[in-house]
């Protein structure tokens, strides 16, 4: 009886939202047909003022660069909320384990020593790795990319580290106290880039670098340096969240190696 | 181009239809990052590469792994629970 009701609930719902659904799904723009005026506007008019070839990312850290800011602390905040809620888990285990040395290294937890070819292969692909998310990172105002597009795969690159079983490595590189600092400096660096604006220009954000040659890697003012904020601040953000989930795992790995 | 896209928007649904019908999850897990590939090269077809770039990273490698995370953490501490319980009784 019961679940015959939440059957008839369900199928109710489920009639109701695709209703809805496909009523607005009537309103929209065929394939292709784009109805406002802001992207064509933009589309026009962002290589001349800005000296930008991609428009998206003038959009994200020029037009509404104020937004992104709010989207780049959105960002900052959960890392450092996974970070202290993770730090409190973890004394509180290390406090138990002093007290019952439970043996968590149960063998089928032991992960298997990565193959020479996964080793060769992760390790072969850091360098490539970080120069292609520096590119990305740099080339924001060019090409398709950015500073967050950088940024998150830059901080792949010791997760390929840890791929290849290289513990120590990765614990150095994860736990070193740069990536903090990073963190902090991409962060405040775009409330700072900001307030120049507001300063040289009259207000908060406005593009106030020298634009450049369009096309160039100088080009985009501002654009450009917010890039590599944001950059900075992805890139060091996820390495953190990473150290956070994998720092228990790591510690035991690390035990057992010895 | 509009078969490509009707292609790629039919194999989301299936591979969105199969992670969730996909109980174990370690196995979702797996799942869901080719999920976030499929998602990427979608976000790709529909000319957004920026998007497409942070999606391949964020949706196919770095959420994946952190439910696996997540998940080991949540067994090791009933595995501890396990090991704590049976202490008891032995005593």
């Amino acid at each position: 009886m019961k679940r015959r009701g939440r059957m008839i609930f369900f199928l109710l719902s489920a009639a109701a939202f695709a209703g809805v659904y496909l009523w607005g799904l009537r309103g929209l723009p065929a394939v292709g047909h784009y109805r406002g005026p802001y992207g064509d506007v933009l589309n026009r008019v962002a290589t001349y003022e800005r000296h930008v070839t991609d428009i998206v990312t003038a959009v994200n850290f020029d037009y509404r660069g104020f937004d992104t800011l709010g989207e780049e602390f959105i960002l900052f905040m959960s890392v450092i909320g996974g970070s202290v809620l993770l730090r409190r888990q973890r004394e509180e285990e290390k406090s138990e384990h002093r007290d019952d040395n439970l043996a968590d290294e149960s063998p089928e937890r032991q992960a298997p020593e990565p193959s020479d070819a996964t080793r060769v292969l992760t390790l072969a692909l850091v360098g490539p790795l970080v120069v292609f998310g520096l590119y990305i990172v740099a080339h924001g105002q060019l090409t398709p990319g950015g500073g967050f597009q950088g940024g998150v795969i830059l901080a792949t690159a010791p997760l390929l580290v840890y791929l290849a079983g290289d513990l120590k490595k990765f614990k150095q590189i994860t736990s070193h106290t740069l990536v903090e600092v990073g963190e902090a400096v991409g962060a405040g660096g775009y409330l700072a880039i900001g307030l120049a604006g507001l300063i040289l220009g009259g207000s908060y954000l406005r593009n106030v670098a020298a634009l450049g040659t369009t096309g160039t890697i100088n080009s985009g003012g501002t654009i450009a340096l917010i890039s590599l904020a944001t950059g900075l601040e992805v890139a060091a953000g996820f390495v953190l969240l990473l150290y956070a989930f994998l720092e228990q795992t790591l510690e035991i790995q690390l035990r057992g190696e010895k | 181009m509009l078969f490509l896209q009707f292609t790629i928007l039919s194999f989301v649904a299936v591979t969105a239809t199969a992670v969730v019908l996909t109980r174990d999850p370690a196995k979702q897990a797996i799942g869901i990052s080719f999920y976030g590939l499929v998602m990427a090269l979608m976000f790709f077809i529909f000319q957004a590469p920026d998007v497409a770039l942070s999606q391949i990273v964020i949706g196919a490698v770095a959420l994946p792994l952190m439910i696996l995370l997540a998940l080991t953490k949540i067994r090791r501490h009933e595995d501890e629970q396990r090991a704590k319980h049976k202490e008891k009784k032995a005593a």
